[in-house]
């Protein structure tokens, strides 16, 4: 062939069909609302749908919270809204183990997953880059109608009669391979696995479109390093999304045919109820292990990958000052990525593991330590000296940082195969993992959600009510999970329903009182910002100019309430990278701007 | 749109796909890239339950039938007929997309209908091979009677031999590893259901030809997107192939 290529430009379909039928577009309800194109109206349905998931899985906790801090309760309401899981006003054991394995999962794939890539890559992607629309709004609509799919299955599980799944969000077999096993492994393990099927090729569809908008569809000037650091972010999200997933579907496809066809995949010499001989023999349980935390360990950086690029991003704006080692924070954001393949056996130090290949994957689980410090350096350094303005999506970022320092300083102990040993399956863990992937992710959500809340409805949320959501939220945060590390070290086990048995911690009765009581508080004030969000959608203070915040990126070029394909004429060109601030005397230059003749360079 | 490309063009400052892809192929490579990370998994699966086991059955021992040739010893020629027949099917889709590029409607018509009968052939040669397997039994030792057993999803009659007892004639010998069974059939029905739904969007393909859609588009780049998912499939065939029937 010869030289003579077709140069491919960024075009989507939504694009074309904008240009045939720009003159006779109407929309009706449902294509407005319901099964939208639109990566804005995408963006929000995932929000909300987010929203409402974090509501009840955040519920279940109190639930939990309220059998550890108070175990001789007995309310007798609780007996009236859920029947024989609460005899007596009191949570069953069963139903503990439950609420449990359900709020992991429900919190986990569903809100900081789903919710949170699902919100921001489809609402900041196309306008970041400069696009009308994801590179294929159908199937980015398939994406969201999958992860409904998904969802109602998922809630029709708490409704069966032997409950949901139990045992853990990892459902470890052989417990979750044997119905006979227990109560949570009968129908409501099915409907789990088949749940969180459906929710990987939601996962599946959303991530081939991000990859594809943000390689394909940027603006004409919009240079890979040009690009917000939101837009990198999600870009390795999707990525590690892309290539871990699938794992994790091999090891559901084995776990499903173990259940129910016979196979011997995870089983091997199982006796059950100390009665019945099982046939199975020569599968492994651990092998499940492996399939669950190659996709397990990248999912944490799923988690929390977006909202490190929404924090750089709203912080920057807010210290109305570049980002610090923009290159850096992408490198870092690369190693993470890249390390985060290497490290999952990590969370299986204590199952026999070879020492020798624990200890590598000590040495690649303490790597991680030096990418997540140069970020945490970098935040900081972008606050030195900034003119910050403390709006709530500010002191969330801020929030954020200090999360992330704290739950990731944990992770340092946890990664050494020798401290694992000891606070393996400790409150030790949960502390850490709530901290660093959990409550993080929800600081950088909600700056996210204050800072963008504005592009999406073309109103503010009330600040008052932000700045008490944040103090109260960051508080009971603390109060939470700090204690749980002392809980921890003192060896006190994760998923046990009552400690009072125990000699050694006993000693905890007052302290789980605390932590419950912060527990429940912490989900009152989340309620505060439910009521902030939907009020604010009807009733905020209406955003008068296109670019409130000051912003260099390409969404706040558009109208304030943007229309199906965003710029109502071209798209516009990109001159710059998106983080001059304060430059040359200016406060901040929109990467619109063509590069002046004796501008200086950053 | 065709254009001479100059030296030193820069392809990533945006406004055009930087590897000169359309999305939708860059999305159908992605899925790809996806999907190898799938059958990695169950083939790494597959891979730590057998090095796990004292004993695993002889590839050449367990597959050696061939339809109509009765009790013959044909170590993997079947196998050998059914790969033959999926590459052949690559090759004609080979000839699908290069019709398609010269926009030759009854080229691709052609060339599409040979690769879906080539994938059918391939789904009948399994459906073959695996009622042969479930159904052809043999003598094993189980609680110290000799029963006739088929190899299935969890029973597996190729153990090692018991020294000295015959059966109506044969090698009686202990059970075999159930994950034998397990994997095989597991892993050769996943291949099967890509190969079964790559078979259904050719069909599709052959349709929209049919119908003008290519050629009111102006070019036939869905076929190629579909070809390269029928590359892959066959691809992941040699490695299926090479796992199961070679090692």
């Amino acid at each position: 062939m010869s030289n003579e290529i077709v140069i491919q430009h960024g075009v989507s379909e939504q694009e074309v069909h904008e240009h045939h039928e720009a003159h006779h577009h109407h929309e009706t309800f449902i294509t407005k609302y319901v099964f939208s194109q639109d990566h804005k109206m995408i963006a929000k349905q995932f929000l909300i749908t987010g929203m409402i998931w974090a509501i009840i899985g955040g519920l279940m906790s109190v639930l939990f919270r309220l059998q550890l801090g108070y175990p001789d309760l007995q309310l007798p309401w609780l007996e009236d809204i859920f029947g024989h899981w609460a005899k007596d006003g009191k949570i069953t054991p069963e139903f503990y183990y439950a609420l449990g394995t359900m709020h992991g999962t429900i919190l986990i794939f569903f809100v900081l997953t789903a919710g949170l890539t699902g919100t921001f890559a489809n609402f900041l992607i196309p306008f970041q880059v400069g696009a009308r629309d994801m590179a294929s709004p159908f199937l980015n609509m398939l994406s969201y109608w999958f992860f409904v799919v998904a969802s109602v299955i998922l809630m029709s599980s708490l409704f069966v009669q032997t409950g949901p799944a139990a045992g853990g969000w990892t459902v470890y077999p052989p417990l979750s391979a044997l119905g006979d096993a227990s109560q949570g492994s009968k129908i409501g393990m099915d409907l789990w696995l088949v749940s969180l099927a459906l929710f990987v090729v939601s996962s599946l569809l959303g991530g081939l479109n991000y990859i594809s908008t943000i390689l394909n569809m940027r603006t004409k000037g919009m240079t890979m390093t040009r690009m917000p650091l939101t837009v990198w972010a999600l870009l390795f999200t999707a990525i590690l999304g892309l290539l871990s997933f699938p794992v994790l579907f091999s090891g559901f496809i084995l776990l499903l045919f173990d259940r129910h066809l016979g196979t011997s995949f995870y089983l091997s010499d199982i006796v059950i109820s100390g009665t019945k001989i099982l046939p199975n023999e020569g599968g492994s349980p651990i092998l499940y292990q492996h399939l669950f935390w190659f996709l397990g360990h990248p999912e944490v950086y799923i988690i929390i990958l977006p909202t490190f690029g929404l924090v750089s991003e709203v912080m920057s704006i807010n210290a109305r000052k570049p980002i610090f080692g923009y290159m850096a924070m992408i490198a870092s954001m690369f190693a993470i990525a890249l390390l985060a393949f290497l490290v999952w056996a990590h969370h299986m130090f204590v199952t026999g593991l070879n020492p020798f290949l624990g200890s590598v994957f000590v040495l690649l689980t303490l790597l991680i330590a030096v990418p997540s410090a140069i970020k945490v350096f970098n935040w900081l350094t972008t606050l030195w000296r900034g003119s910050i303005r403390f709006t709530p999506g500010m002191l969330f970022s801020i929030g954020f940082v200090s999360m992330f320092i704290s739950g990731g300083l944990t992770g340092i102990f946890l990664g050494n195969s020798t401290l694992d040993l000891h606070l393996h399956d400790t409150y030790f863990v949960i502390a850490h993992f709530h901290i660093v992937m959990g409550v993080s992710a929800f600081m950088g959500m909600f700056a996210g959600v204050y800072h963008w809340f504005p592009k999406m409805y073309g109103r503010y949320m009330n600040n008052t009510l932000g700045y008490i959501h944040f103090w109260v939220t960051l508080v009971c945060a603390y109060v939470i999970f700090w204690p749980m590390h002392y809980e921890g070290f003192a060896g006190m086990p994760r998923r046990y329903y009552d400690y009072a048995g125990w000699e050694s911690f006993k000693q905890f009765v007052e302290l789980n009182r605390v932590i419950s009581f912060a527990a429940i508080l912490s989900f009152l004030v989340q309620l505060l910002f439910v009521f902030n969000f939907f009020y604010s959608i009807f009733k905020g203070r209406k955003v008068t100019s296109k670019n409130p915040w000051g912003a260099n990126t390409l969404e706040w070029t558009t109208p304030i309430r943007p229309g199906h394909g965003n710029w109502p004429g071209e798209i516009p060109e990109v001159h710059r990278w998106a983080y001059d601030y304060g430059k040359d005397g200016r406060d901040f230059v929109p990467q619109t701007e063509p590069v002046g003749k004796d501008e200086t360079s950053h | 749109m065709s254009t001479h490309v100059p030296a030193g063009y820069k392809w990533w400052t945006g406004g055009k796909s930087p590897y000169n892809v359309s999305y939708g192929k860059l999305m159908m490579w992605l899925f790809l890239l996806s999907d190898t990370f799938t059958f990695g998994a169950l083939l790494i699966s597959y891979g730590t339950i057998r090095v796990s086991q004292p004993y695993w059955p002889d590839p050449n021992h367990v597959y050696n039938a061939f339809p109509l040739m009765g009790h013959a010893d044909l170590p993997l020629a079947f196998v050998s007929l059914m790969t033959f027949i999926l590459i052949m099917s690559s090759v004609t889709m080979v000839l699908a997309v290069h019709e398609g590029h010269k926009r030759n409607r009854a080229g691709v018509e052609k060339w599409l209908l040979w690769t879906i009968l080539g994938g059918f052939m391939f789904l009948g040669c399994q459906a073959w091979e695996w009622t042969h397997l479930i159904t052809g039994s043999h003598p094993v030792l189980i609680d110290g009677v000799v029963k006739e057993i088929g190899t299935t999803i969890s029973m597996n009659p190729f153990g090692p031999a018991v020294p000295g007892l015959m059966h109506d004639g044969h090698q009686v010998t202990v059970p075999g590893p159930i994950g034998f069974g397990s994997f095989f059939f597991g892993i050769t029905g996943f291949h099967g259901f890509h190969v079964f739904s790559g078979v259904m969007l050719n069909i599709l393909m052959y349709f929209w030809t049919r119908g003008g859609r290519f050629d009111r588009l102006g070019h036939y780049e869905m076929i190629e997107k579909v070809g390269l998912y029928w590359h892959f499939v066959d691809l992941v065939w040699v490695f299926v192939f090479l796992c199961f029937y070679l090692i």
